[in-house]
């Protein structure tokens, strides 16, 4: 008897596991249908860069998307040092390709619980490994997305939404992103030393992690962008 | 004291020696834009290191003319006090050397006025030599390679500079470069003072540079508070001070901002003190003179 209850729990299990993830794909492909009626934007917003080694001022910059998932970010009236993972602020690409979708239960973020949904692509040679998205199911949003990749580390995306909301289109991002350290033989640049106590060491945990965050004022959503913008 | 000055002036600027400065500047500048222009890409990959790693690098717009600018006065700035030095060195003895002192000592001229005329044509050949040098490797540079953002690499981390944050910046620093180089042709005026020939003060003020400046650079913590301090070549670098920008708190940086204002002005005051201290010093000396030649 004691076996039968054992058998019909771990069967019941299962069910209750594949229902799940029968759930969580169900929502990731509500959130991807919503995804699909933006086939380009081009958005203007102002970037700020925090890197522990980097100064740089805020700067006026152009994001520009077309389907399936190419994405660049443009300081055209200036230099930004972009991180080469820029590719994963693109929700689109996160959701594109063939992949294998497992609940990760819920969570929180922002004080708002959320769904947590993993996504495992199914093509090895694909350069995410695993992306964990963090799913607003009343609104069908992403808030939050981390991407494990095989050339740039884990990268972390946080989405604030507001009147580009029914696009799924952020006001706001913060994109978190792997760094190396920086260093130059003071041979080579001749500081000019003035005196003071330099406020940090290099080589901290912090000094490995690097920031962006861009603010959009204003979406152009599907007017066409020409690929020559992607070069 | 202004036909002085015009005298000592034409005496500087009829010798060919003055002028190989001016050429040897203008090749310098020269031959670094033209490296920098057929492969400014190997230069950015070497100051940017690892950073290409995991940053997108647009090297086409960094490499422009204010980027261009700040290399060449990072190369140069340097090996400048030697061609002022070949001026300054000069201007008392090679005077002697040539036998006219004595005979200029016996005018109608104060000798306080003698050795003010001679130390202002050394201030305004130090000008001249930087307003050419400015001229190459900023306007110059400007017209090869156009306008951007400046970036600018310092040991520990990377300053970006809007374009319109940037001509400022340069003014101040050739301001200031002027002021550390005349630090400079001071103390050669002042070992001129003391020499029968030019050679000497010409060599011993490139060796005192040379010392002094390896004991700026050098990294002992010992020498870094007690010597360092106190050396002129410390404060010659004052001018990148102008292109260190401060931060907010969320490590933003701010345009229009320098990082340590205080500390370039006192590095600016130092070498004034420098100044008047090494060309006072020279004019109390000649005062008390017996010139024999």
């Amino acid at each position: 008897m004691k076996k039968i209850c054992c058998l019909l729990a771990l069967l019941l299990l299962a069910l209750f596991e594949q229902s799940a993830a029968q759930d969580a794909e169900a929502l990731v492909k509500k959130v991807k249908s919503r995804l699909d009626k933006v086939n380009d934007y081009t958005a203007t917003g102002e970037m700020k860069t925090n890197v522990s080694f980097m100064k740089v001022p805020a700067a006026q910059v152009k994001v520009y998307f077309k389907k399936p998932d190419k994405i660049k970010i443009k300081n055209e009236k200036g230099i930004s040092l972009v991180p080469k993972g820029t590719v994963s602020i693109s929700l689109n690409h996160l959701l594109g390709g063939q992949y294998q979708v497992l609940d990760g239960g819920a969570d929180k973020v922002e004080g708002l619980t959320v769904r947590v949904v993993k996504l495992l692509p199914l093509d090895e040679s694909n350069e995410v490994v695993l992306s964990k998205l963090y799913i607003d199911e009343a609104r069908l949003l992403i808030l939050k997305a981390k991407t494990t990749t095989r050339e740039n580390g884990t990268n972390e995306l946080e989405m604030e939404y507001g009147k580009y909301a029914d696009q799924a289109l952020p006001d706001k991002i913060v994109f978190t992103f792997n760094t190396l350290e920086y260093k130059l033989p003071k041979g080579v640049t001749f500081d000019y030393d003035d005196g003071s106590q330099k406020k940090k060491q290099t080589g901290t945990a912090d000094d490995q992690r690097g920031k962006i965050e861009i603010t959009f004022s204003s979406y152009i959503i599907n007017k066409g962008v020409p690929d020559e913008v992607f070069k | 004291m202004w036909q002085l000055l015009q005298i000592e002036l034409f005496k500087i600027f009829r010798k060919s020696r003055t002028y190989i400065s001016f050429g040897a500047i203008a090749a310098m500048v020269i031959i670094v834009q033209m490296a920098l222009k057929f492969d400014g890409r190997s230069y950015i990959e070497f100051i940017l290191g690892s950073l290409k790693e995991t940053l997108d690098i647009p090297y086409a717009t960094i490499l422009n003319g204010y980027f261009v600018c700040f290399i060449i006065l990072n190369l140069l700035l340097i090996h400048i006090p030697l061609l002022i030095a070949l001026v300054a060195g000069d201007e008392v003895a090679g005077e002697a050397n040539m036998g006219t002192l004595r005979l200029l000592v016996s005018k109608p001229v104060s000798r306080t006025e003698l050795m003010l005329a001679k130390f202002f044509a050394t201030v305004v050949y130090t000008a001249l030599l930087l307003a050419w040098m400015a001229f190459l490797s900023l306007v110059l540079s400007i017209l090869l390679f156009g306008t951007n953002d400046l970036i600018v690499a310092r040991s520990n981390a990377i300053e970006i500079i809007n374009r319109n944050d940037v001509m400022w910046r340069y003014l101040a620093a050739f301001a200031y470069a002027t002021i550390a180089l005349t630090t400079v042709a001071a103390l050669a005026f002042l070992l001129s003072v003391f020499a029968e020939n030019s050679i000497g003060p010409i060599v011993s003020t490139i060796s005192i540079v040379i010392v002094f400046t390896i004991l700026s650079e050098m990294q002992i913590p010992l020498y870094d508070r007690t010597v360092k301090p106190y050396l002129f070549t410390s404060h010659m670098l004052g001018w990148k001070g102008f292109f260190y920008l401060k931060t907010d708190a969320d490590g933003i940086s701010m345009p229009g901002t320098v990082e340590n204002l205080p500390a370039v002005l006192k590095s600016m005051g130092i070498l004034l003190i420098y100044i008047v201290a090494f060309a006072g010093s020279a004019l109390v000396v000649f005062k008390k003179k017996d010139i024999l030649s």
